[in-house]
């Protein structure tokens, strides 16, 4: 009940922010400008222009239309963009040919409109629709939108939507593992941290560099991913010794450090960027691989794989948090901090723990999600919204809230796709969570706090 | 305030009514009953019958947990009971939101203090006067609508202010006052409200003993102008010093009530203390 | 280098019209966050409505003024649909659902096609003739050297700014009312202003809702400047933007989202022809920072910059620093 507060506990200690920059300093090492930047594309950019007669423009972006039997589709639209400037817009010929001119060689966005493919044709990756290019001096850089059934498109359509279960089941293990850091941080702090997703990022990136950068370790993916645990850890340990634990001891409200939280993911997505590039990369292990059928479920090997041991984590995270120790002492403190800490338990060592086992999990939520789909800067950020819907869904403060609302989640995700265009299925997982705030704010498996 | 009531010698109307848990009083202000909470397993509040006299000052003990400040929070609509009713001067209070209780006239305070910290004395003084007519949005941008009453009100706190000789401090930050302070700013903050019933939860706990004599003095002449409070305390110094009447509460339970010296001998309540200080002791 | 058109390049990002319309953003958040505490952060769904509104509307055939005014009735309604569920809910809840709340309805917009209304990814152009029509001012450039803009840019200056004076006036009357003082105690406490017989439920809702509307004005200025929306100029960067600005420049003080904004841009648009010229003078290498760089160093910076304002001087540069040292509690 202190009018002014200690001086000591006001200053931030400054040389255990220099913990989080070293941190920081560690991932510009990914080094991933030396990587070859042609990966090559199932979808995506080649430099291979199609053949057509004229003289080309100093640089500009070109491809051709082509429908699964490799017949040319006319009428086809695309715009050519940068930023939030349209550059050109250009309509398919008889060839199925396209070509917009650009004024400078640099990042362009090429969109595809979809509602203007003819007879029934689809883009093979709906999400793909807009693709990044970027073009070089002199280039005329070409540009392959595929067409055809979507890729899971060797099994019968009747089996469908078991592969969304299939597909959601993996999603929702994945929101699940990663997300369970959010909710325990919440449970033992108070606090949402907005930038879990760069935790699940700093994951992705860190296998990616020891496994799959050129001229880098190029160790085995599984041991990459180990490594990338430790390193989630690490920032885990860094964030809440050098920023969050401070900020919380000179009693920032929550407001502040949400804030905060706000800033850091901003920093830190950017930083990986600059670093890491903005082109999405696969590992370059198990990229791509025939679907297998277990049950009514026919997915890729990867993703059973992911989603094995992904339940073997959450039974473990499980056992740990009803069996041992630290895990009572961790339920102890999200249940009532001041109780957890007047029956002398070391609140704020408890809360190290939560950091260093969250922030760990995340990042291999990360390495998960960057083997089923790809690794991406920003990869973490657009996991974030289905993260927080999963542990609301749950229940703000549970680690079981988080494994049940984000298998939940995952599964609504995926199958809703059945129903309405995939690219809404963010939208349609938002509106669950909307939805669930609405009607059970504490989730499902939350129960209502006492106020005064 | 309250200048019309008659003033009556507390003490010797109340010992006519007998020391039994949900006895009914002579001139109830707050009546409750079959009030029911509970958090998952735990039953927190279950009061069979209360009734609190007018215009005295009622203690609400008990050892921690007992669910004193969860029946605060039904009471004033910051919680809602699983069942139950509760009149205010014969108005229901069921399902009523926390603002409305408050604009009946039954005000609370908190027992940790929610003095507003980055906005002056005054300014808390200000915001808690009913009725003003700049609270509306649409007035708000008028000046001349609000400006009048406004002048009213300052002076109205200034005097509040000046009884709780905290004037000289009207234009600091509320965050800058000691504990002792800020407890003493929410009752006269709580007191600009013009409430017929105040409801303090541990107006004493954390000041020093020298504000603690003060406080005290001005919870009992408010009593003096007509004012009844209902208060929890664990000081049990305090209880006897200045209640008029005692209700004792355990696991949710009233387990005793009556004057403080029928309370401090009777055996449940002895029990009750001593028992938990026991496992206090033992864990 | 040219470090004199660096800064002029800078102040007049600094004055420009991109600057007065998140000046505007910032006053209604300033009002919703400053004064009222509230976590908004689908801020940017505000000036998306606002934006659409006015297109859409004129794209229809409807007038200018008539689409101003759809935006701004989309904002309140979009205001009550956040604020309805959430604004009884602790905090976190209204940053977490406004922040989904905005990324769905920008996938919604951008999920259409180039035949529904709001023309998908394409978006809609060239919808505010009318108002450059009205420009009264003669032709010509204004102004000296770098530091100079067209007769159209100094009408859309002269509007913007003009919104933001009448915009700050209207947030500064109503916030030192006694409704902008139960602002304040929410901000402060809620549960004392409801044991004071407030009902903050309300005043939250209004707060919300007149900031929102507020912002939609923003999302307007910025569309009829550009003659262009779409969906991805509304990605939650914009809201975090905004944020900065407000607490950089003073959360719950008047002039403090306007100077903000103008600092905000300023600092912005210097790091981004600093950086150019300094990567064309060869000063700094390609092979550390290159070109494609630059949006991402200064969305970096940004960051930073947030992070070290609200643990360093969370009282912005011009809020009073006694505020902060007062301990909550």
């Amino acid at each position: 009940m202190q009018a002014r507060p200690r001086d000591g506990g006001h200053r931030l200690r400054l040389a255990r922010l220099g913990l989080l920059a070293l941190a920081l300093v560690a991932s510009a090492s990914l080094g991933a400008r030396t990587d070859a930047d042609a990966q090559e594309g199932d979808t995506g950019t080649t430099t291979t222009a199609p053949t057509s007669g004229q003289q080309p423009a100093a640089e500009s972006i070109r491809g051709r239309i082509r429908d699964e039997d490799r017949r040319p589709i006319e009428g086809v639209e695309l715009a050519v963009r940068r930023g939030n400037r349209t550059i050109g817009e250009a309509t398919t010929d008889g060839e199925g040919v396209w070509e917009v001119p650009v004024p400078s060689p640099g990042t362009y966005q090429v969109t595809i409109d979809t509602d203007s493919l003819s007879r029934g044709a689809e883009l093979r990756d709906p999400d793909r629709a807009t693709i990044d290019v970027d073009v070089g001096p002199e280039q005329n850089k070409g540009v392959i939108f595929p067409i055809g059934e979507p890729r899971t498109s060797g099994v019968q359509a009747g089996s469908r939507f078991f592969n969304l279960v299939g597909q959601g089941i993996r999603v929702g293990a994945v929101l699940a593992v990663a997300s369970i850091g959010l909710s325990l941080i919440y449970g033992v702090t108070g606090f949402v941290n907005f930038s879990h997703g760069e935790l699940v990022t700093w994951g992705a990136l860190i296998a990616f560099y020891f496994s799959a950068t050129v001229g880098g370790p190029e160790i085995p993916l599984p041991l990459a991913t180990v490594l990338a645990m430790l390193f989630g850890g690490v920032l885990g340990f860094a964030l809440e010794r050098g920023l969050f634990g401070p900020l919380r001891h000179r009693r920032s409200g929550n407001v502040s450090l949400i804030v905060v939280s706000i800033g850091l993911g901003l920093l830190l997505r950017n930083v990986f960027q600059i670093v890491f590039g903005e082109r999405p990369r696969p590992y370059s292990d198990y990229t791509v691989q025939e679907n297998v059928e277990i049950g009514p479920f026919a997915l890729p090997p990867k993703d059973f794989v992911i989603i094995g041991v992904s339940i073997v984590v959450l039974i473990g995270v499980g056992l740990l948090l009803q069996r041992s120790r630290i895990g009572t002492a961790m339920r102890a403190v999200a249940d009532d901090r001041d109780l957890a800490a007047a029956s002398g338990i070391n609140v704020d060592r408890i809360i190290l723990a939560v950091w260093i086992m969250g922030a760990g999990l995340a990042a291999l939520g990360g390495v998960f999600q960057g083997i089923s789909d790809r690794v991406i800067f920003d990869m973490g950020f657009a996991l974030l919204l289905l993260m927080f819907a999963a542990v609301i869904l749950g229940g703000l403060g549970t680690a079981y809230g988080a494994m049940v609302g984000g298998l939940l989640i995952g599964v609504v995700t995926e199958v809703s796709t059945y129903w309405i265009e995939s690219k809404y299925k963010l939208a349609a997982a938002l509106a669950v969570l909307i939805l669930v705030v609405l009607v059970r704010p504490q989730g499902i498996l939350g129960r209502a706090e006492r106020v005064g | 305030m309250g200048a019309e009531l008659p003033t009556r010698e507390p003490a010797r109307t109340v010992t006519t009514i007998p020391p039994v848990p949900g006895v009914a009083k002579s001139d109830p202000i707050l009546t409750v009953s079959s009030l029911h909470r509970r958090f998952g397993g735990l039953v927190a509040v279950d009061v069979e019958h209360l009734e609190v006299e007018r215009n005295r000052i009622t203690a609400l003990i008990g050892p921690n947990g007992a669910g004193k400040t969860t029946l605060f929070n039904l009471l004033t609509g910051f919680d809602h009971p699983d069942r139950g009713e509760w009149r205010f001067d014969g108005r229901s209070l069921h399902r009523m939101p926390a603002y409305a209780v408050a604009r009946t006239g039954l005000v609370r305070t908190f027992q940790l203090t929610k003095a507003l910290a980055r906005m002056t004395v005054l300014d808390n003084m200000m915001l808690a006067a009913s009725g003003q007519r700049g609270e509306r949005l649409r007035n708000s941008l008028f000046a001349n609508v609000w400006r009048a009453q406004e002048r009213v009100l300052r002076s109205r706190a200034v005097d509040l202010l000046e009884r709780f000789g905290l004037a000289q401090m009207r234009d600091d930050y509320a965050g800058t006052l000691s504990g002792g302070q800020r407890k003493l700013l929410e009752i006269a903050r709580a007191l600009m409200a013009e409430p017929r019933m105040l409801l303090l939860d541990e107006p004493t706990a954390g000041v020093n003993p020298a504000l603690v004599q003060s406080i005290l003095q001005h919870v009992k002449s408010l009593r003096d102008e007509g004012m009844t409070i209902l208060f929890v305390e664990h000081d049990m110094d305090v209880v006897m010093g200045i209640s008029d009447w005692v209700v004792c509460m355990t696991e949710g339970w009233i387990i005793a009530e009556g004057v403080p010296a029928s309370i401090v001998a009777n055996e449940a309540v002895i029990d009750a203390y001593l028992g938990a200080r026991r496992a206090e002791g033992t864990r | 280098m040219d470090i004199v058109g660096v800064l002029a390049d800078a102040m007049r990002t600094a004055v420009g019209p991109i600057a007065a319309a998140y000046a505007i953003a910032g006053i209604g958040l300033n009002l919703q966050f400053g004064y009222t505490g509230l976590l908004n952060f689908g801020h940017v769904a505000f000036m998306l409505v606002g934006a659409y509104g006015t297109a859409i509307t004129v794209d229809d055939g409807g007038p200018l003024w008539l689409g101003i005014l759809v935006g701004m009735g989309a904002a309140i309604l979009l205001g009550l649909l956040f604020g309805l569920p959430t604004l009884r809910l602790r905090a976190d809840y209204l940053a977490i659902v406004t922040i989904a709340a905005a990324e769905v309805l920008r996938i919604v917009v951008r999920g259409g096609g180039e035949s529904s209304f709001t023309h998908g990814v394409f978006g809609i152009q060239r919808f505010a003739n009318s108002f450059f029509d009205a420009n009264p001012i003669p032709g010509g450039d204004y102004g000296i050297g770098r530091l100079s803009f067209t007769q159209r840019g100094l009408w859309v200056l002269a509007v913007g700014w003009s919104v933001v004076a009448l915009t700050a006036v209207l947030v500064a009357l109503i916030a030192r009312s006694p409704w902008g003082r139960i602002l304040r105690a929410i901000r402060e406490d809620e549960d004392a202003a409801r044991s004071l017989g407030k009902n903050t439920f309300v005043v939250k809702l209004q707060s919300l809702v007149v900031g929102g509307a507020i912002a939609s004005l923003a999302g307007t200025l910025l569309a009829i400047d550009r003659q262009d929306v779409r969906p991805d100029t509304y990605l939650p960067i914009v809201t975090f933007a905004i944020y900065t600005m407000v607490i950089l420049g003073g959360p719950a003080t008047r002039l403090g989202p306007i100077l903000g904004a103008i600092v905000y841009w300023f600092i912005l648009q210097f790091t981004d022809s600093f950086l150019r010229e300094a990567i064309d003078a060869g000063w700094i290498p390609t092979s550390i920072i290159s070109a494609d760089d630059i949006a991402p160093v200064r969305f970096a910076l940004v960051g930073l910059g947030l992070m070290l304002l609200m643990i360093f001087r969370p009282q912005g540069m011009f809020g009073r620093r006694e505020e902060v040292l007062i301990d909550g509690r």
